[in-house]
């Protein structure tokens, strides 16, 4: 016999209880810490900080933790808790050409002002899997030049002084910049909140629809005209001081596209850009962004949008991830009422076309 | 008592601010879909963020709030979004309709009749009843802009043409005081006549598509449908086998392996409370 369901309290804190013991492992086995998490899993920091838009690393580990290693749901988690902060203000744009450089890559130009900076990359390891690493492993001490003590130029500046490359969209100090997580996003959307919204981007989601770009759904001619990590300044105005403060420096991954030139019979060619940015360490988030912003340039430029990429809606309305993740999974929340009701019809309307049939049969045979 | 470091009922002053402004203009304009700047909440999109953006800012410190999820209060989404609330505002929740003045749903309407000191906060997910004729955010506005519904009225008929019956059975499409289309969010047309005339305020909150809208108490809410084809507020035609409600919206449950099936009350309160009505005149009459 049926009776109403009850204890769904009892079940959710019994899961909950399961859940932190499941976190846990192996009890017998070490903890992991927030340092180890930090330290050794940082291109996982780095990830959950970019697309949670907070920077911190120590909570981003945190999160990591918490979310059992399932990164989206580590995004979730920081996103929850930013969303509580209040807000003092925008800081001033960072300065990514005095960035203090880690790695520097051009692959326009084979020698540059500041030279090919390699930096800590995978690109030219053998992707053997390195049986040593499984047990704790001596590190010998990497090789160490003295910092070049002049800012290197950025190449979109050196491309940018012979008006090769268009103009990066001049700051407007007059005019806010906008915020999707403060006021809801409007289409057409303005650069700042496409890049915006690119940043907090699914990874997976961006990298796939900068790839398709390169196969010929809105192919953009790109060419990586600068990758770099490194650590820049942030600074803020603060009313009372009236100058700008420094609030210390954060490590972010940029990178900027040479693409397709444009020009017309009046106005002579010049490369297009696309730009993209990333907290930590994170270059395949950043060229994806990159690529996928110059696609959705599309229609400022005059070209025809032919392709999913360029398509800033179907764009911008699913790269969030958090958003996404929300609502795919609500669909294990019941939905018995409406299922009931589908049901109904579909039963009504076969019993419908069973009678028909039943009408209809002793003529047929007749017939027959 | 409050959980610590958070506001009363989470969210911060100047957000609900916000969210209260975009539901006066959404009471203002009934039917309309006001964009608003929602939050990301500590429950994931699709749990009911909206929702409870909406609740958490019209809740004071004396309402008594009821939360459902298909009608019932023990489903676990409900018992975890109370909890939410009991924790973060410390209000009384209750599972008595009547004595409710917030109520939270997803997906249905309480069978019991509301007030004039009730609001009923809708769940919504898909805020939009033109998005699936048309996907751009930017041609649906439009389309309500110039009360365009014409699309939605070849949908409903192409269903006619096609299956014999209108063939939406939840979240189906109303007309708000004789001007906006608008998604009732994925209740089933059961509950749509329940809108008409509702003594309680509607407020309907959609988080992950940061709109909210509204019906005012006692306006005039029309089902789409055609002359000949008038709308049905169907049912599954059997009666309750816990309380033996013939007029109510029915979940059937499947008791066993060989087609057994029983239906009872989706709503759980108005199902418990005739239950104990019917023990009552029993035991007198004994």
């Amino acid at each position: 016999m049926y009776v109403a369901v009850k204890g769904g309290e009892q079940a959710i804190a019994n899961a909950h209880r399961l859940l932190a013991r499941e976190r846990r492992g192996d009890p017998s086995v070490p903890e992991v810490s927030l340092a180890q998490i930090s330290g050794q899993l940082s291109h996982a920091v780095d990830r959950v900080m970019t697309e949670g838009s907070l920077y911190d690393r120590e909570l981003a580990a945190l999160a990591i933790k918490q979310a059992r290693g399932d990164l989206i749901e580590a995004i979730f988690l920081l996103r929850a808790y930013r969303t509580t902060l209040p807000r003092f203000g925008a800081t001033e744009p960072v300065d990514t050409g005095a960035m203090q450089i880690r790695r520097r890559i051009s692959a326009a130009f084979k020698d540059l002002p500041g030279g090919q900076v390699l930096g800590p990359t995978f690109d030219y390891t053998h992707r053997l899997l390195d049986a040593e690493l499984a047990e704790a492993s001596e590190v010998t001490e990497p090789a160490r030049a003295t910092a070049e003590e002049a800012a290197m130029p950025r190449v979109s500046d050196l491309l940018g002084q012979d008006d090769l490359i268009e103009p990066s969209p001049a700051a407007d100090p007059e005019r806010p910049v906008g915020d999707l997580t403060r006021e809801p996003l409007e289409f057409p959307a303005e650069r700042d909140l496409r890049l915006q919204n690119l940043a907090r981007g699914d990874e997976g989601f961006l990298l796939a629809l900068g790839y398709s770009t390169q196969r010929g759904y809105a192919r953009n001619h790109p060419f990586a005209g600068e990758i770099r990590l490194g650590e820049v300044e942030v600074e803020f105005v603060a009313e009372e001081v009236g100058f700008a403060v420094p609030l210390g420096s954060i490590t972010v991954t940029e990178c900027q596209m040479i693409n397709q030139f444009k020009g017309s019979a009046t106005e002579p060619p010049c490369f297009t850009r696309g730009y993209g940015l990333a907290f930590g360490h994170s270059e395949r988030k950043a060229m994806a962004m990159a690529l996928v912003d110059r696609a959705l340039r599309a229609g400022e430029l005059g070209e025809e949008r032919t392709a999913p990429a360029q398509d800033e809606e179907f764009v911008l309305s699913h790269s969030d991830n958090v958003q996404a993740t929300g609502f795919v999974e609500h669909l294990k929340l019941p939905h018995y009422v409406d299922f009931q009701a589908e049901l109904g019809l579909l039963r009504r309307m076969r019993a419908e076309i069973a009678a028909a049939a039943e009408g209809e049969s002793p003529a047929r045979e007749a017939a027959e | 008592m409050n959980a610590p470091g958070y506001n009363f009922a989470y969210l911060d002053e100047q957000t609900k601010r916000m969210i209260r402004r975009a539901i006066l203009k959404a009471i203002a304009i009934p039917g309309y879909q006001v964009p608003f700047a929602s939050r990301e909440m500590p429950m994931p999109y699709g749990w009911g963020t909206g929702g409870v953006q909406v609740t958490a800012s019209i809740l004071g410190a004396d309402d008594v709030l009821k939360v459902i999820d298909q009608g019932a209060d023990d489903t676990t989404n409900a018992v975890s979004l109370r909890q939410f609330f009991a924790k973060t505002a410390g209000v009384r929740t209750t599972t008595l309709t009547p004595e409710a003045t917030v109520i939270q749903t997803r997906h249905r309407i309480p069978e019991t009749r509301l007030g004039e000191h009730q609001v009923l906060v809708y769940q919504v997910p898909i805020p939009e009843p033109l998005r699936f004729l048309e996907p751009r955010e930017t041609e649906t506005r439009r389309m309500h802009a110039h009360a365009d519904y014409g699309l939605m009225h070849v949908k409903l008929y192409e269903d006619i043409a096609r299956h014999g019956h209108i063939a939406t059975t939840y979240a189906y499409p109303v007309k708000v005081d004789g001007r906006y289309v608008m998604d009732p969010s994925p209740t089933p047309k059961f509950d749509n006549p329940k809108m008409n005339d509702c003594a309680a305020l509607q407020l309907f909150g959609a988080g992950r598509e940061k709109r909210i809208y509204a019906i005012p108490p006692h306006t005039t809410v029309v089902s789409l449908d055609f002359e000949d084809h008038p709308f049905e507020a169907s049912r599954t035609q059997a009666a309750c086998e816990l309380c033996g409600a013939d007029d109510t919206f029915l979940d059937e449950v499947v008791t066993d392996d060989c087609g057994g099936r029983m239906f009872v009350c989706s709503d759980t309160d108005y199902c418990e409370r005739r239950t104990a009505e019917k023990q009552q005149v029993e035991e007198a009459s004994r």
